[in-house]
């Protein structure tokens, strides 16, 4: 059996006295798709800011692709990662966020070119060739020179993933990215989601679209309070769900 | 209630819209109001022509008189080496205030403290007579050895004391703006940034300075207007500078008034220019902030002109912007 991309175990993470995750673990295989649904405030989305180390764990440890997420052992000991090295990691690692994050200064192109330019050194008329192509892929080879502010929420986040993809990450994380987005806008941004399911994209996806995650996902995990309460096939965790919390729910969320 | 007509067919139909050609509303009071001060306007343009004691021609043989020419050098060096201190010291003092380190953040906050709590014509003063509190200046290691050593009094001219008050005055001013400019940034892109394995110089440099520059120009602007008059104060010192010259003339000719007025001009003239290059700088860093481009200079002073009468396009969209409500 092969390594893991993403392998989580026992981790712990408080904000002050608040504890979000209390002893998560989980190990993502290539090409798999996990999705974590649960009520707002469960942990789905610190633990993949944890991920990527947007945020620091107080207790556990985060594999992706073989090495430890913003430390390093030796021997027994644990060492903090400097800046330049939690930088490498995090440059597998593609994040899409609810609220997308276009840089407002730059074009689209710009915005998918300018970390591959800048952080993995490719020459600008390579990087920007590159953009193109991505953005293509996701729909909009019409709107490269546009800024964000002139695109529609949709098509802002297609953007958002291209920049992502065009880092040629490891593995995808998603927060909730079609949470902000008009109804008729988010079946275009989960199209090129299951685009890259298709094409063997490792991903880890914080949702509240259950239907996406029962036609997608290979697994699905139910948090709530900071644990894991419920994980599976999705025929199992959302067609028949075991536990009374994931029942309580779903049946809020599939009610409306 | 007007009985229906239309059946659900015909509602949908949308027919041909009827123009609107409706009596404006009519402003009397603002009319009362603009023949006063067009009036009040008339009487100061005719007492300025024909009070003799403008001296014009005066005026017109000082305008271009090479001493007048000469300070205007002078200001326009002060001011671009005085802005110049002040934005280098301005970016470091920012930087230290959103230190995590408790001693380099309340050193910047001590800095801005000080400099901002005193008035800069005392700074000035003070630098003038800093050979009184430091007859030598040493530069060297703290407590170590030195390398450098400078008589004060060769070293600090009056234009480099005055260069001095005034640059490290403006960094005080400067570090509030730029530090207010980074904060403006959202965190959110520093998270994207972060997240795409961009270093923290990268992200500062890429991300978050040009998004601050847009909050950092207008003001940086003005601060530049307002050090181009603040030099003036430096004539108290004896730098020859623009009022300092036009005070030395008038001292041996006793033409106060015209060559005060020849000072207002130029002033006046350089603040213009620096407007138009400011309003060019804003526009450069407010790109991908509207959804359409911001117009020309030429295409904003005529739509100022007749900005109050709106288009019948303008009233239109308005109309259905109205109606998808």
């Amino acid at each position: 059996m092969a390594e893991p991309i993403v392998k989580v175990e026992g981790i712990h993470k408080s904000f002050g006295r608040l504890e979000v995750l209390k002893g998560i673990s989980m190990s993502v295989n290539q090409g798999e798709m996990f999705v974590l649904i649960g009520p707002s405030g469960s942990g789905k989305s610190t633990l993949l800011r944890c991920v990527n180390h947007l945020e620091k764990i107080d207790a556990g440890r985060i594999w992706v692709d073989g090495d430890l997420v913003g430390y390093r052992q030796a021997g027994e000991k644990l060492h903090e990662l400097r800046d330049s090295e939690i930088v490498d990691s995090r440059a597998k690692i593609g994040m899409v966020f609810q609220h997308f994050n276009l840089f407002p200064h730059m074009t689209a192109l710009e915005n998918v070119a300018l970390a591959p330019r800048i952080v993995l050194d490719r020459k600008p008329d390579e990087a920007r060739r590159r953009a193109s192509e991505v953005l293509d892929r996701v729909g909009l080879s019409d709107k490269v020179d546009e800024y964000p502010a002139r695109l529609s929420g949709g098509q802002q986040q297609r953007v958002a993933i291209a920049r992502a993809l065009a880092m040629e990450p490891k593995v995808m994380l998603f927060d909730e990215v079609t949470s902000a987005l008009d109804p008729e806008l988010v079946k275009d941004v989960l199209d090129v989601m299951r685009d890259l399911a298709k094409l063997g994209m490792t991903m880890l996806v914080v949702t509240h679209e259950i239907g996406f995650a029962r036609e997608v996902a290979n697994h699905v995990i139910f948090m709530d309070d900071g644990v894991i309460v419920e994980q599976g096939a999705p025929e199992q965790v959302i067609r028949n769900p075991r536990e009374e919390r994931t029942k309580r729910f779903l049946g809020l969320v599939l009610e409306h | 209630m007007t009985p229906s007509t239309g059946t659900s067919d015909q509602l949908t139909q949308p027919g041909p819209s009827q123009t609107i050609e409706a009596v404006p509303v009519r402003h009397p009071g603002r009319w009362v109001a603009a023949a006063i001060v067009a009036l009040i306007a008339a009487a100061l343009i005719r007492s300025a022509i024909e009070n003799p004691n403008f001296k014009w021609d005066v005026v017109g043989d000082y305008l271009f008189d090479e001493r007048i020419l000469n300070g205007i050098v002078k200001t326009l060096e002060l001011t671009f080496l005085a802005m110049l201190v002040g934005v280098v010291l301005g970016v470091l003092l920012a930087v230290m205030r959103l230190s995590p380190n408790w001693l380099i953040r309340g050193s910047g906050w001590f800095y801005v403290w000080v400099f901002r709590g005193t008035p800069v014509l005392v700074q000035i003063l003070l630098w003038n007579f800093i050979s009184a509190l430091y007859p030598t200046i040493d530069l060297g290691i703290p407590f170590g050895p030195s390398f450098i050593h400078l008589n004060a009094n060769d070293f600090i001219t009056p234009f480099i004391a005055g260069l001095l008050a005034l640059g490290l005055n403006e960094g005080a001013y400067m570090a509030e703006i730029v530090r207010a400019g980074i904060i403006s940034v959202e965190e959110g892109q520093t998270e994207a940034a972060k997240a795409l394995g961009m270093t923290r110089a990268q992200t500062m440099r890429h991300i978050v300075l040009p998004q601050a520059m847009r909050v950092i120009i207008p003001p940086t602007g003005n601060e530049t207007i307002s050090m181009l008059k603040y030099t003036s104060l430096v004539s108290v010192i004896a730098v020859a500078e623009l009022l300092y010259s036009a005070q030395l003339i008038y001292a041996q000719n006793f033409q106060q008034i015209p060559l005060l007025l020849v000072v207002c001009i130029w002033y006046l003239a350089i603040t213009s220019v620096l407007s138009i290059g400011q309003y060019f700088l804003e526009r450069h860093y407010g790109r991908g902030r509207l959804r359409d481009e911001p117009v020309t200079l030429f295409e904003q002073i005529r739509s100022g002109w007749l900005g109050r009468r709106a288009s019948p396009d303008d009233l239109l969209q308005r109309g259905a912007a109205g109606g998808a409500r």
